[in-house]
């Protein structure tokens, strides 16, 4: 889509565009670049010489197990996050949709979660399922005797890591769901109503077909959010302990890149992070090109 | 609703409060818990009601910090917070509105190069690039360098006009570092341009015949109608900027330059001792006031900026 | 004040599309001048490229005495009135009007006194620091209006300025605009797709059709003698009747389908015998004959009752059904209550017949 009137000059679109163009091109193009030259490249251990080495640090992360579980782990993960935030918003958000008292009231308490940092959500959820004093594993223990201890039960680290992250994602997507589900029409409800379909019909043959895209939307942002921005929220809490059962792909970056020092196995996971990356975006935009208006 | 089923209701708010609960817990221990002492922390059940520690707490970790872990006072991380979020923010909001201007209201040669750039952007988040992003902050000039490399240029210095000048520009340990590499952003361009695409063309064919050049109607016409949306990103963006976890710990290591957020994973993290869990949840507490006030405040900004900015 | 020559412009577009070919136009001093044309005839695109919104692809547009062609809009010494009104939403009034006149660097001494004087002219005094949302549309069109009238250019540019406004708002404004014009002297040029505005409004008029000006004129003398079939189709309501026909050998008849035979005009006497005709005949100028068996009969199928008029329609043996509506339309004054399927017999001067080729269009 283009604008039908346009102003005519020969050197201001590219004064207006080179500030973020200069940026882009330093900070982003470049970088992304090179990340793809080094993963073909492999230093010695001594850091003196590089050697070509084309796709064998792709092959030997694939057949690294350890590479392979913290992409079980991502998966395993995301799922999780995508699974609990998701529902819990859903059903958050239509029961705000109904309610007319105190509706803002209840939107502002649900909302705030948004404004935390990762990283400090995971260290609020990290104290309250500390083994020793956390409140949530003395509930745990005295109410149902399990021992929680997320140090040394990579479970436990998993469902606390989980917990966490969609805590926070809860927010985001009780916005998106409310917002979806206020944009259906009262008179296609109304409509089925007097076709006798009782709520709970109405709800899962009208409305969660209709909320179909604002879901597929929150499920790809979701999966994106839990591979990407939960960086913090691992660092913080589990260091993608125990034995590596947080271990995620972004984390592995980290550690294999900045404590590892290893360029060119780094280099090469951030180009694999950098295709998901793509086929997930090109899969948001492909779709919401095709959204359909009701 | 449609009918009248007061179970229905009652339900409705029963599981609404509940998901409020489970929501607004976390907050809760963490508020308690900063108003204790740290032994009254070191058992459990800890206490679920206020303690007397408000002031002591706080202004402690405003002035001095936590000195088992070289603490630097909050309020200078606050501070470098603050910077960053405000930078960021404010950043990108400006070189956003003049690229959108220029791809919307132009039609040059390279245009569409121009724009495929920038949305390429969207699927290089810096979690993705991080090691060769830190490289380039290290050594700005290191595309130059290594360009200079391929004509066999490999000194440290370079000599123009007279002048040396050093082919070193560190930008690690500096605001510049924090803030810069964060300010290019593909979403912010894309709303102010899909916005953009709907203001009315006569608006524009009026104020050319008005005899405003391009810049006067950007300044005079355009900004004013966006006021909505750049408000509404500025709460977004401020709130991205202070909650920003893995670049400033990858480029910071002077103390000075620690933000809060990175400052309490410092004081969670700390060896051979259990974590001052007083002193971090005042720590926390600070650090989560300024944004969850901004997002409280401009709740109904945000959440039209929110869901308008990814469709 | 100045004067506006259009000559040979044409307007071709990026992908081949003709939408002007080739107009020439000559505006006097303070003159009103309407375009007039259906959708897409290019009316709008010849106002913009006036104005400078549209670049000319050939010919020259001068403005008083400087060509225009290069100018940016800016320039030119127009001021423009849009449809849609195109007022800054985030200005009052006030700053609207004087937006122009700050850009161009008028001491502030000479906006107040200009704006206040465009707005007592157009009645807008109380309502110089609304803001356009809280005005009516009858009130934006003034304001637009008036941030035209502050410049005082050397012409003003109107594009299809009532188009949305209710039907008698339309009407009060017409008259509003008109004198207006009068009293300020610019010339000015008028866009409209309305044929009743375009002859209320105007000094002159331009009939467009499909890029071309089919007929420049005075409102009467459109009326009274058009030069082609569309603009004697155009102009005038309810639409003038067309019949085919062809004439007769002896050259001083015609004959039309279904046997029918009239007398030629006298203008028409020239043409050859045999020749294709098509016959045209306003509905004001049908006379019933009272003789059932008149060539010209009509059978009633429709009437419309307006009051000061009656508007019937009936089915014709000299109309083929197959165009258009297949109608013969007939306007008589005052009230009348013909029966459905009644036959009235018609006739009509001579001198109220219009010819024209069959093939072209053109008046004979």
């Amino acid at each position: 889509m283009n604008k039908r009137v346009t102003f005519k000059s020969q050197w201001l679109p590219y004064a207006l565009l080179a500030p973020q163009l200069a940026i882009t091109l330093v900070f982003f193009i470049w970088p992304a670049s090179q990340a793809l030259y080094q993963s073909v490249l492999r230093q010695d251990a001594f850091g003196l010489r590089t050697e070509f080495v084309g796709l064998e640090n792709f092959a030997a992360l694939l057949a690294d197990p350890l590479y392979l579980e913290s992409f079980h782990v991502t998966i395993a993960f995301s799922v999780g996050v995508a699974a609990v935030s998701m529902s819990a918003s859903l059903l958050l958000a239509v029961m705000a949709d109904r309610v007319i008292k105190g509706a803002t009231a209840y939107k502002t308490l649900l909302i705030w979660p948004y404004a935390v940092a990762p990283a400090v959500a995971g260290v609020l959820w990290f104290f309250m399922f500390n083994p020793t004093i956390g409140i949530n594993a003395w509930i745990l223990r005295t109410l149902f005797g399990y021992d929680w201890n997320h140090t040394l039960d990579g479970g436990d680290a998993m469902i606390l890591v989980v917990v966490a992250a969609a805590w926070k994602q809860v927010s985001y997507n009780f916005l998106f769901f409310l917002a979806g589900l206020q944009a259906i029409p009262r008179s296609l409800i109304e409509a089925a109503a007097i076709d006798g379909a009782s709520p709970t019909k109405r709800f899962w043959t009208i409305v969660f077909p209709l909320l179909s895209p604002t879901t597929f939307f929150l499920l790809v942002v979701n999966v994106v959010y839990a591979f990407f921005d939960t960086f913090g929220i691992i660092h913080a809490t589990t260091s993608g302990g125990p034995a590596n059962s947080t271990t995620t792909l972004v984390y592995k970056v980290y550690a294999d890149g900045f404590v590892g020092l290893d360029l060119g196995g780094s280099a090469a996971q951030s180009v694999i992070l950098m295709a998901i990356v793509v086929a997930l975006t090109v899969v948001q935009f492909r779709y919401i090109e095709r959204r359909v208006e009701y | 609703m449609v009918e009248n089923r007061p179970w229905l209701n009652l339900i409705s708010h029963v599981v609404l409060l509940l998901g409020v609960a489970v929501v607004v817990f976390p907050l809760w221990v963490t508020v308690v818990s900063s108003t204790h002492r740290g032994i009254d922390l070191m058992s459990a059940p800890i206490p679920m009601w206020f303690g007397d520690q408000f002031l002591a707490n706080y202004t402690r970790m405003l002035t001095a910090g936590m000195d088992s872990v070289a603490g630097q006072p909050l309020g200078l991380m606050l501070f470098n917070s603050l910077v960053m979020a405000l930078t960021i923010a404010l950043g990108k909001i400006a070189i956003s509105l003049t690229a959108a201007f220029a791809i919307c209201y132009f039609r040059f040669p390279l245009r569409m190069t121009c724009f495929w750039i920038i949305f390429i952007t969207l699927m290089l988040p810096v979690e993705v690039r991080i090691l060769p992003t830190y490289e380039v902050v290290a050594n700005v000039l290191t595309p130059l360098r290594k360009l200079l490399g391929l004509f066999g240029y490999e000194a440290d210095e370079v000599v123009l006009l007279g002048m040396t000048i050093d082919l070193n520009l560190s930008m690690l340990d500096s605001y510049t570092g924090l803030t810069l590499p964060l300010i290019a952003s593909a979403t912010a361009t894309f709303l102010f341009r899909q916005f953009f695409l709907t203001v009315p063309d006569e608006l524009t064919e009026a104020a050319r015949i008005d005899g405003a050049g391009p810049m006067k109607f950007f300044r005079d016409i355009l900004l004013p109608l966006s006021r909505t949306n750049i408000a509404a990103l500025f709460v977004i963006l401020f709130i991205y900027g202070w909650n920003q976890y893995l670049w400033p710990l990858l480029i910071t290591t002077k103390p000075e330059y620690v933000t809060i957020v990175m400052g309490i994973q410092r004081m969670v993290n700390v060896a051979d001792t259990e974590p001052q869990w007083h002193l971090v949840m005042t720590a926390t507490v600070l650090a989560m006031l300024p944004p969850v006030i901004i997002v409280v405040a401009m709740q109904r900004l945000f959440v039209k900026g929110l869901v308008e900015t990814e469709k | 004040m100045a004067e506006l020559q259009i000559s040979g412009v044409e307007k071709v577009y990026p992908n081949g599309f003709k939408a002007i070919h080739g107009v020439d136009l000559e505006v006097a001093d303070g003159e009103f001048i309407v375009l007039v044309g259906p959708s897409g005839c290019g009316k709008s695109t010849l106002l913009r490229m006036i104005a400078g919104l549209e670049t000319v692809s050939a010919g020259t547009i001068r403005i008083g005495d400087r060509v225009v062609n290069e100018l940016e809009p800016a320039d030119r010494d127009i001021a423009m009135v849009f449809q849609n009104y195109a007022l800054y939403p985030h200005m009052s009034v006030y700053q609207n009007m004087a937006y122009g006149l700050r850009n161009r660097g008028f001491p502030k001494a000479a906006i107040e006194e200009r704006v206040q004087k465009a707005a007592g002219i157009l009645q807008l005094g109380g309502l110089l620091d609304r803001r356009p949302r809280q005005l009516s549309g009858g009130q934006r069109q003034r304001v637009a209006m008036g941030r035209a009238i502050v410049r005082e250019p050397s012409a003003f540019l109107f594009d299809e300025p009532l188009s949305n406004l209710d039907a008698k708002l339309r009407v009060q404004m017409r008259v509003e605009i008109k004198q207006l014009q009068r009293r300020l002297g610019t010339t000015s040029v008028y866009v409209t797709h309305d044929q009743i505005e375009a002859m209320t409004m105007a000094d002159r008029l331009v009939v467009m059709n499909a890029g071309v000006a089919e007929q420049i004129g005075s409102p009467i003398d459109l009326y009274d003698r058009p030069s082609t079939v569309f603009v004697g189709g155009f102009i005038g309501s309810p639409a003038m009747n067309f019949l085919p026909g062809r004439v007769e050998p002896d050259g001083r008849h015609l004959e039309l389908a279904g046997g029918l035979r009239l007398a030629l005009p006298a203008e028409g006497r020239h043409a050859d015998p045999g020749r294709l005709v098509t016959v045209g005949v306003r509905p004001e100028h049908l006379v019933p004959t009272g003789d059932t068996a008149s060539p010209l009969r009509i059978e009633v199928k429709l009437v419309e009752h307006l009051g000061a008029d009656t508007i019937v329609y009936g089915t014709c043996s000299a109309i083929d059904a197959a165009e258009g509506s297949g109608l013969m339309t007939l306007r008589l004054n005052g009230h009348h209550l013909p029966a459905m399927g009644e036959m009235i017999g018609l006739g009509a001067d001579p001198a109220d017949l219009h010819l024209f080729d069959a093939a072209t269009g053109k008046r004979i």
